[in-house]
């Protein structure tokens, strides 16, 4: 099949970027999306033409280093479907396609379709976490966790910390990123001492990274390629406002602020 | 000249010498560890891990990775679970078990003091993770669950869904940020090591590339460790993420570091056949499948055209449970792929180009539900059907066995330091634990006991000992290495050909895969080390690498991890050919029994093929570990 590609070319983080089109031909169905963009990068690498950046490693769904908005929509048009497991036969032969960046300014283009997400690592620093350091762990059946928690902890953990939230959300927020790990770990009992820091400390650190808020549009749950529910985010505001709470009577009674 | 390879393994009983061990190490003071630093290359299980670990205890890391973060490191892929000696289920597991079945499982090539102190901390790591938060599955009583693995009677393996690797990985991640957060660790996403730093015969530091500026930079530090993984992608497609490449350890190797067993090679008997020219990667059905699935071809090659469906039961030839009753389908990795090869040379391969077997679950769905199947594997079953267009759920699955993991790598020592003093390797980056053939779920097992028990107590001996002199980037080893890198990068732009890095790769990938993949023989492997210097000729003279070196550059990227290929493909080689013999991966045609099974020769082959770089041009120099088994009977591995 032939598809003819637009694709955001963006020489650095300060330079202007264009939409460039390429025509891409004798494309199997059979090829993964990335498959069909490394064809076009090679024909440009034989011409000489620098190939198009973009992020990608594992290529089977899981690492979340690949990331791109294709035909407006994260990942593209696939359900549940990271960019490197969508595959051709979910296009047309003649079928136009536009490719581009993650859109968010908590995301800097670093070149092509390639954005800075180190702002995920830092939300995780605030205190995605439980602090448990090496060797002094219990056994590991000494606390039984139910079936159901340790499920709903998974189902929440399981973000690739790709980033398609943000990109499909009109706020380019991070709730759901967020929301994910304050929930996988708000489940389990590991996660309680530090379970009310934690919510103040990355929702403020989410903040201090220029995301912008949720307003509940629900477009994030739609693009996240592991099916993250956006219930994840109601807990985090639960969690966020209790821990606001419990720190003014802490601080009324400690007398610190 | 030769080194002497001291494998430092402590007197004593077996199960005593880590204990030993650790009381007899020099300790380092606690306030005297922030005087030390680290560098930690890589950012997977074992470099996480390490990382996290080391500053906790006091000492000042530095971690280097070339994905944009730390959490993508390709330990993440890992699906079926981890093993541990438990023995919650009660079933007859233990350390000297998990122990036994490793020795075993590696077919007789690994060191047994670490073998027996990986099993000894598997019941450690579990521990760590689940107080880190790690998912694990659970039982409905609350009870941390398990399922077999290949190559086991007992159910010792730990499990969160078919994304363990996902969450151990998180869950040492998360160690590893909380640690940036504190400044304990300084972390450099999007950086690749090109080149080790010697120092009056210590690794003092690293060279590395800014992937986004270009800028080439040094780092200095008291000890280096690496945690950078194995070298499948020599074969350009495996199981291995696009990124993953063989840079460090090779750069190592040619600044002394020996290099252990490049021959073993662990080619997967699961993962989902080649599709086409375009194929870039190739991807994993885990192991775990084989739990309920049933493997088969038709017994006549005429039937390989015929839906499966349509096969009869009594023209299917389930062959791994006719030829391994007592393990059937859930046999070794080894011995799985050679049998799915066998059969398939035989022209009774299913699928494109008759390179394919069933993995059937119709059997398990009709004994225990659709649904039951679907909690098990639902991620799995829709990875395939994603990728392949088919349903699993109606249909058998096709598989074919693909490379998957390296157990060769850096030689250590039981301490994991390597030939040069100060430099740790960690993970699948070394060679010590698997022997000649990784049994499943011991990679993650692996990964973590370097990285949280072993590497953390040992390397504060060799620092404590040691005594590292005060050093800056102004000596004159760091700016000599700077301008080497320079030189390298500055001589690959200026090839300027017409082929790409992929296209040489692929070709690289094609002749291992044909001579020194799943059977070797010692003809094949002349014919492939006559043919890796031409292309690596080809490469140095045509390849294409637009744009320059100061900016992201993923052609130049590709290009450098490729020469690095071009090179080690020919110790891979080399090692394969001088090993006559047959044992686990490593299957020399010249030497089975009657009916097919790898035929070892411990009489002259039971040691480790520790190789030395003798420089350019010149062959590599052996060196032998002679491997000694005083609690491990050696005998013929059998699974029937």
């Amino acid at each position: 099949m032939r598809v003819l590609l637009h694709v955001w070319r963006q020489a650095g983080p300060g330079a202007t970027g264009r939409l460039v089109d390429y025509e891409a031909a004798d494309i199997s169905p059979d090829m993964s999306f990335l498959e069909m963009l490394d064809v076009v990068n090679d024909r440009l690498t034989v011409k000489g033409e620098e190939p198009i950046a973009f992020d990608h490693d594992c290529r089977e769904g899981i690492c979340g280093s690949c990331g791109m908005m294709i035909n407006g929509a994260a990942h593209g048009p696939m359900k549940l479907t990271t960019a490197c497991q969508l595959h051709m036969r979910s296009f047309k032969d003649g079928d136009e396609i536009w490719i581009e960046p993650w859109r968010a300014k908590a995301f800097p283009v670093i070149k092509d379709l390639v954005v800075d997400r180190g702002a995920f690592d830092r939300i995780i620093q605030a205190g995605g976490f439980v602090s448990a350091p090496t060797g002094s762990a219990q056994d590991g059946n000494a606390i039984p966790i139910p079936k159901q928690n340790a499920d709903q902890a998974m189902d929440a953990a399981a973000c690739i910390g790709c980033g398609a939230c943000v990109a499909a959300c009109p706020n380019a927020s991070a709730s759901l990123f967020t929301a994910a790990k304050i929930t996988h770990l708000g489940q389990l009992p590991q996660g309680q001492p530090e379970r009310m820091k934690r919510a103040l400390a990355m929702v403020h650190q989410m903040d201090l990274e220029t995301f912008g808020g949720c307003t509940l549009f629900g477009e994030c749950q739609e693009a996240c390629p592991k099916g993250i529910s956006i219930d994840t985010i109601a807990q985090m505001h639960r969690d966020y406002m209790l821990a606001t709470a419990i720190r003014r009577e802490e601080s009324a009674i400690g007398g610190t602020g | 000249m030769t080194t002497k390879l001291e494998p430092k393994i402590p007197a004593g009983p077996l199960a005593e010498k880590w204990d030993k061990h650790r009381f007899e190490m020099k300790l380092v003071n606690p306030a005297n560890k922030r005087k030390y630093s680290v560098i930690v290359v890589g950012s997977g299980l074992a470099g996480a891990s390490a990382a996290a670990s080391l500053s906790e205890l006091g000492y000042r890391v530095s971690c280097f990775c070339f994905q944009d973060s730390p959490r993508r490191a390709h330990s993440i892929a890992a699906q079926g679970g981890i093993n541990a000696a438990k023995n919650y289920q009660n079933d007859g597991d233990s350390i000297w078990r998990l122990f036994y079945d490793t020795v075993k499982g590696g077919d007789f090539r690994a060191r047994e003091s670490n073998v027996y102190r990986l099993a000894q901390v598997s019941v450690n790591i579990i521990d760590q993770c689940v107080a880190q938060g790690v998912p694990f599955a659970r039982e409905y009583g609350g009870l941390l669950a398990n399922r077999s693995f290949g190559g086991a009677q007992v159910s010792r393996t730990f499990y969160a869904r078919g994304q363990t690797g996902q969450q151990l990985l998180l869950g040492a991640y998360q160690a590893l940020e909380k640690e940036i957060a504190r400044g304990g660790v300084t972390m450099h996403s999007r950086h690749e090591m090109l080149e080790l730093v010697v120092v009056d015969g210590k690794a003092r530091g690293i060279i590395t590339r800014d992937l986004v500026t270009g800028a080439v930079e040094a780092h200095v530090a008291d000890a280096v460790v690496l945690g950078t993984g194995g070298y499948g992608n020599a074969f350009y497609l495996s199981t291995n993420a696009k990124g993953c490449n063989v840079t460090a350890t090779y750069r190592a190797y040619k600044k002394g570091a020996a290099f252990a067993n490049p021959c073993f090679t662990q080619i997967h008997p699961t993962c989902i056949p080649v599709a086409g020219e375009h194929q870039s990667k190739l991807t994993l059905m885990s192991e775990s499948l084989r739990n309920d699935g049933r493997v088969w071809v038709p017994k006549k090659p005429e039937d390989r055209g015929r839906k499966p469906d349509e096969i009869p039961e009594q023209d299917r030839d389930y062959y791994l449970e006719r030829k391994y009753p007592s393990f059937g389908n859930l046999s070794p990795r080894d011995i799985a792929s050679r049998a799915a090869k066998e059969v398939c040379d035989e022209g009774r391969g299913v699928g494109p180009g008759g390179r394919g077997v069933y993995l059937d679950f119709a059997d398990a769905i009709k004994r225990l539900g659709e649904s039951t199947i679907r909690e098990r594997y639902g991620n799995l079953f829709e990875m395939y059907e994603r990728i392949t267009d088919e349903n699993p759920y109606k249909q058998p699955m096709r598989i074919y066995p693909a490379v998957h993991y390296t157990m060769g790598g850096l030689w250590v020592d039981y301490n994991l330091m390597s030939t040069i003093p100060g430099l740790h390797v960690i993970g699948e980056a070394n060679f010590s634990d698997h022997g000649a053939n990784r049994l499943g779920a011991s990679a993650l097992m692996q990964g973590l006991a370097d990285g949280y028990f072993v590497l953390p107590s040992t390397i504060g001996d060799y620092l404590a000992t040691s005594k590292p002199d005060k050093l800056d980037a102004s000596h004159p080893a760091f700016s000599a290495a700077i301008d080497d890198v320079n030189a390298r990068t500055a001589k690959l732009l200026a090839i300027k050909g017409k082929r790409s890095a992929d296209s040489i790769h692929k070709e690289l990938g094609h002749i291992l895969w044909e001579k020194c993949g799943m059977a070797r023989n010692a003809k094949g492997l002349r014919e492939a080390l006559a043919a890796i210097p031409k292309l690596r000729e080809e490469f140095w003279s045509n390849v294409a690498i637009p744009g320059s070196g100061a900016e992201l550059n993923q052609s130049l990227e590709k290009a450098g991890r490729l020469a690095d290929f071009l090179e080690f493909a020919e110790l891979m080689c080399t090692d394969a050919l001088h090993r006559e013999e047959s044992c686990g991966g490593h299957f020399r045609e010249e030497h089975q029994t009657p009916d097919g099974e790898a035929l070892r020769d411990d009489e002259n082959f039971a040691y480790v093929a520790a190789w030395e770089y003798a420089g350019e041009g010149k062959a590599p120099v052996l060196n032998k570990e002679p491997l000694e088994f005083e609690n491990v009977h050696l005998s013929t591995r059998s699974y029937k």
